[in-house]
């Protein structure tokens, strides 16, 4: 496969996964916005999905104040955030399009249909009313791609890249989500159990569809650092870290025995799978979850980048 | 204008080849089909079946229309046809050979010199060059058009990057999931071996001596060319890679593709770039989209450019004229397929009956390419005629002219109903090992009424074209 394909599929990938993620964001501050507030600022909810999806700084280049429609304008329709919906939906397509030959009918068409329906879908027209609707259609979309990739494509390079991408990507936004909803949670000190937490932590276990994941695994009321082991050392939790790195290393794994050649980014993600395999919970609060899981998003994009340089992305 | 029509003729009852098309158009109403018209277009939008028209901004992907109603030509029609085509194919390539290197025909008088040497198709760079089999124009398309039961025309021959293909492709393929009762009840022509035909083209002209199976790719200008999605599709068909110049490199005297193995040789490149960006240090030397050193490599017969540089002087219009004379002079027998009567601008005697009669002619300049820069006498205005003679008579070389043929009409879905819309016909043949033709070709037709162009860039749409066999 080119070099520039590979470098095509893998971001083609990343955009669909955060073209959802970006909704999933959406979706949390407007549920915990309709819950009775104790503490912190009004729209916090929504600052707090701006700083999530990293597009906090460009939004207030863009806008002097925070509203709920004009978060919700920046993160699903405004062409000038690259990571917004529509953003990410464009590029998808447009890698897609520069790549149709790596693509089956299926992946295509979906994504084609995916952004003819989203250029169609009046940017003025949103009612805060139709949100949700419009937030369960991009879901629906990304699934349909994946179940697309994934009942129709070889299981070449173009599953191992697609995956790697979709997997970092997915990897990176559970890390940005819990980094950020502790920041804005997680009082100085304190044990969380009251109402007003628990409905906030069932927000965002809900964000990654965890919410019922939650009460099969522990079968008891929310709490922070069962929620942290959920999202980052569950490795039956599909959007938690440790099932991302078992994808990336067993993506790798197939690269390298397609490719007969080990590459430094295999031992790169065995590694980081390997601590994720090794650490528990409690050990991660105790050097500070934040710091922990800044770690690991540099660890991330150290190995994007090792992907890009072992199969030659740019020539 | 008066014009045969496929379905009934000269209007003397229906030709038996539309019988059933006929019994079908008659078991629909037209909403039924006004509909389907619609179905079909999302069919179209959704696989990305788009091209780009070029300085329009707006709409920088949009669908050629399509129309529904099948455009028929019996089997006997066809042989006729494709014997034609054959013998022109082989002879325009022996043009080819002969052009870059004797030029015998020159030599035994039968064309001028300078209509070779100062053709800026003519590329000097290509002299001695010996291509695979000698084939240069491995891919053509032949644009002819019809005027009456017994009369073809060749309009055009595309020798350098025909394209269109795809349209073959998926108009029958959309035909087929829309209306299948049609394919079961009738025997059509396969086209969907083209892919196949294609790569077995391309395989057949490798370097010669490769100890291994050739790799092949296409090579296209990118993602904002207006055939990109042809390229793409093609690419897909026969399972080779889709590539840019940016993917290539020359190196150790070969060419390579970059890949996530790193450099992996390529021996056959099928170009959808025009001759001038293949190779800044051959050719233009601000060309971003070509590859530093693949003419040096190709002219050491390591790898196969497919069509070969340097074949657009067998389908500039001023050689057009002379392509009977080529014909007889390679083939040694008359042409089975006529020209279009064409009178040469750079003639005096011709371009003074030119001016005299524009308002009856065609006139199209001899380097233009897809219905853009020509006159249509009968459809222009007092002050357009008048401009063009001015035009003609600055520059008599840049034109050729010839009489407004009443093109052959086929029945079109249109907005009031079914009615006569004039047809061409482009059929795309392969020249590798041996002749590979497609049945059929693309039927283009002019949407609206009375309109003799049916350029996809000025409005024209198009039609599956069946041959129905024996």
């Amino acid at each position: 496969m080119l070099g520039r394909t590979a470098e095509d599929l893998f971001w083609l990938s990343r955009y669909v996964e955060r073209a959802e993620n970006t909704a999933r964001l959406v979706e949390v501050a407007y549920r915990i916005g309709l819950m009775p507030r104790e503490g912190g600022g009004p729209f916090e909810e929504w600052r707090s999905a701006l700083m999530s999806s990293g597009c906090e700084s460009g939004y207030f280049a863009r806008h002097a104040d925070l509203s709920a429609e004009k978060v919700i304008d920046w993160m699903i329709f405004d062409p000038e955030n690259p990571s917004s919906v529509w953003s990410c939906i464009g590029v998808a397509r447009q890698n897609g399009r520069a790549q149709r030959t790596a693509l089956t009918q299926d992946m295509w068409e979906s994504l084609n249909t995916t952004w003819i329906e989203m250029s169609a879908f009046g940017r003025n027209r949103l009612s805060i009313g139709d949100l949700m609707a419009l937030l369960n259609w991009i879901k629906q979309r990304s699934a349909l791609f994946r179940g697309a990739l994934t009942g129709t494509i070889l299981r070449n390079d173009t599953w191992c890249f697609s995956q790697l991408g979709a997997f970092v990507e997915r990897a990176d936004n559970t890390a940005r989500i819990l980094d950020v909803k502790y920041y804005v949670l997680l009082p100085e000190t304190s044990m969380i159990g009251g109402g007003v937490d628990g409905r906030q932590w069932g927000a965002i276990l809900r964000s990654v569809s965890a919410h019922r994941s939650y009460q099969w695994v522990y079968r008891e009321a929310y709490r922070p650092w069962r929620v942290a082991e959920l999202l980052i050392l569950n490795r039956q939790m599909p959007r938690s870290l440790a099932f991302s790195y078992e994808r990336i290393h067993g993506s790798l794994d197939l690269v390298t025995a397609l490719h007969e050649a080990r590459l430094p980014s295999l031992e790169h993600a065995r590694a980081t799978s390997e601590m994720l395999r090794s650490h528990e919970v409690g050990e991660i609060f105790q050097a500070g979850l934040h710091e922990f899981l800044l770690g690991f998003r540099a660890r991330n994009d150290v190995l994007a980048g090792q992907i890009a340089l072992d199969y030659h992305f740019r020539g | 204008m008066d014009a045969f029509d496929e379905r009934t003729g000269r209007g003397d009852g229906l030709r038996e080849q539309y019988r059933a098309v006929d019994a079908w158009l008659g078991r629909h109403d037209l909403a039924t089909l006004q509909r389907k018209r619609e179905e079909a277009e999302t069919l179209f939008r959704r696989s990305g079946i788009t091209f780009a028209v070029y300085g329009n901004e707006e709409s920088t992907e949009r669908l050629i229309p399509f129309d529904l109603i099948p455009r028929v030509i019996s089997a006997a029609e066809w042989r006729r046809l494709s014997a034609g085509i054959e013998q022109r194919v082989l002879a325009l390539n022996a043009f080819l050979y002969d052009v870059y290197h004797r030029q015998e025909i020159v030599r035994a008088g039968r064309i001028p010199a300078d209509l070779i040497v100062q053709n800026e198709f003519f590329l000097p760079e290509m002299i001695g060059v010996d291509p695979a089999r000698h084939v240069y124009s491995h891919v053509i398309g032949i644009d002819i058009v019809r005027t009456s039961e017994d009369d073809f025309f060749v309009l055009e021959d595309n020798t350098r990057t025909p394209s269109g293909v795809s349209y073959m492709l998926e108009n029958r393929e959309t035909m087929m999931q829309m209306f299948p009762e049609l394919f079961t009840a009738h025997r059509v022509a396969p086209v969907e071996t083209y892919p196949e035909m294609l790569r077995a083209t391309l395989q057949s002209v490798a370097p010669p001596g490769l100890a291994r199976e050739p790799n092949l790719a296409l090579l296209t200008p990118g993602l904002y060319n207006s055939a990109y999605f042809e390229h793409a599709f093609l690419a897909d068909q026969m399972g080779i890679e889709l590539v840019e110049g940016r993917d290539l490199v020359v190196e150790d005297g070969s060419l390579w593709m970059r890949t996530t193995r790193g450099l992996c040789p390529l021996d056959v490149v099928y170009r959808r770039i025009d001759d001038a960006f293949l190779d800044p240090l051959a050719f233009d030397p601000d060309s971003v989209l070509g590859i530093p050193g693949l003419f040096d490599v190709y002219r050491s017969g390591r790898v196969t450019i497919v069509n070969a540089p340097g074949t657009g002087i067998a389908d500039d219009k001023a050689v057009y004229t002379y392509v009977p004379e080529i014909i007889e002079f390679y083939t040694g027998r008359p042409p089975l397929l006529q020209n279009v009567p064409t009178w040469r601008c750079r003639r005096p005697d011709d371009l003074a009956w030119v001016l005299e009669h524009l308002a009856e002619l065609v006139v199209k300049e001899v380097h233009g390419s897809g219905g853009y820069g020509m006159l249509v006498g009968p459809a222009a205005s007092r002050a357009e005629l008048d401009a063009f003679r001015e035009r003609l008579r600055a520059r008599p070389d840049a034109y050729i002219a010839q009489p407004t043929l009443a093109l052959s009409t086929c029945p079109t879905l249109v907005d009031a109903g079914i009615a006569p819309r004039h047809v061409d016909l482009r059929p795309y043949v392969l020249c590798g090992d041996r002749i590979r033709l497609a049945p059929g070709g693309l039927t283009r037709v002019a949407l609206r009424e009375g309109s003799l162009v049916v350029n996809s860039s000025q409005g024209g749409g198009t039609k599956d074209t069946w041959v129905l066999q024996d």
